[in-house]
């Protein structure tokens, strides 16, 4: 009995290290990409685990996540049948701590514009904004170019 | 302050789509196949127009669609619009897209259609593809291979099983009866193009 109660709440602690990821579609998304916090710079990177250059530039975000002023949101674009062998494993062995969310929803064509206009689809993007100002990237990011470009959207 | 305006100019140069829209002439190119032969669109004599489609071996939403490109090449080359396939990747830039590789994966795949290499990145740009796979629709017409539908293949990339519009077909089967497509443009989600 004894030994079950140590193996539960080892599960139990493992569990509540990992982050929990919401599988949603764009309607679940889109509230995510307009908070409005004051004094608030909101980062938002598109993303997938079998993307290289998104991989090279996600320990950027996670730097960035750091800032007290700065909140990063990974929006990933893994096939939703891999969230469990691919995605999840990931985020544990890189021990993510940005807040990340699975985007699964179809009509691509829809959202990718109610996103951005400029946007063509190409990963990585990011989207960074406040209450003030909002702009779109499809590109990938040198670590110094992207904390200065965060830098410039703090009030 | 100027540096961050110098940083915000060369972000906008940076992401500005350059490129063929609808209704434009596309250039024709001379690229190499995975059989060693050079292929241009005027080689096609027969064809009324061309599915050209940016993709290549190792973007796993170009992998998602590959069952359905040879679906498209094996229907509508017998209708006049066969697929010319383009790996717009830089070697050097990515593993695994060396023409031999681009080989072994249409032998894998049992790829119906060229597949050719850009090779020198120059093709791409001209058509303005920012990611694999990326559609272009070509009709051709007396004064060249007029642009007619940009984009991706169909509305649901990752699931094959929840398509609700095929883009491209709807496009080539307009441009077969003679009409204009419905929908010119759409975009997807894809892999940038990887150059160095």
């Amino acid at each position: 009995m004894r030994s079950c109660q140590i193996v539960f709440f080892l599960i139990f602690c493992v569990c509540s290290n990992a982050q929990d990821i919401a599988s949603l579609n764009y309607l679940g998304v889109k509230p995510l990409l307009h908070q409005k916090k004051q004094n608030k710079t909101y980062v938002v990177n598109f993303w997938a685990t079998w993307c290289a250059p998104c991989i090279k530039e996600l320990p950027y975000f996670e730097a960035l996540n750091q800032q007290h002023d700065v909140d990063v949101l990974l929006v990933s674009l893994d096939f939703p049948r891999h969230k469990e062998s691919r995605l999840l494993p990931f985020i544990q062995k890189h021990n993510i701590q940005s807040k990340v969310v699975l985007l699964d929803d179809a009509d691509e064509n829809y959202w990718i514009n109610d996103i951005d206009s400029q946007w063509s689809g190409a990963l990585p993007a990011t989207l960074i904004y406040t209450t003030k100002k909002r702009a779109f990237f499809e590109q990938s990011f040198t670590k110094e170019d992207l904390f200065t470009l965060a830098e410039s959207f703090k009030p | 302050m100027k540096s961050i305006l110098i940083l915000f100019g060369s972000l906008l140069l940076f992401t500005h789509n350059h490129g063929y829209k609808v209704g434009d002439l596309a250039t024709d190119f001379s690229l190499p196949n995975i059989d060693g032969e050079m292929v241009s669109l005027s080689d096609y004599d027969h064809a009324k127009g061309f599915i050209v489609i940016f993709t290549c071996n190792t973007c796993p939403y170009s992998i998602a669609y590959e069952d359905r490109i040879v679906a498209l090449d094996k229907k509508y080359t017998p209708l006049g619009y066969p697929v010319i396939a383009i790996n717009p990747n830089d070697p050097a830039a990515q593993n695994s897209e060396e023409l031999s590789d681009m080989k072994q994966r249409a032998e894998d795949k049992g790829f119906s259609f060229p597949y050719l290499q850009d090779k020198g990145q120059k093709v791409y740009p001209k058509f303005g593809a920012t990611r694999t796979p990326h559609v272009f629709v070509l009709e051709k017409q007396d004064k060249g291979n007029v642009v007619q539908y940009i984009g991706a293949i169909d509305d649901s990339s990752r699931n094959p099983g929840k398509v609700k519009h095929y883009y491209v077909e709807d496009a080539v089967g307009a441009l077969l009866a003679d009409q204009l497509p419905k929908v010119s443009t759409t975009k997807a989600i894809g892999c940038s193009i990887k150059t160095l």
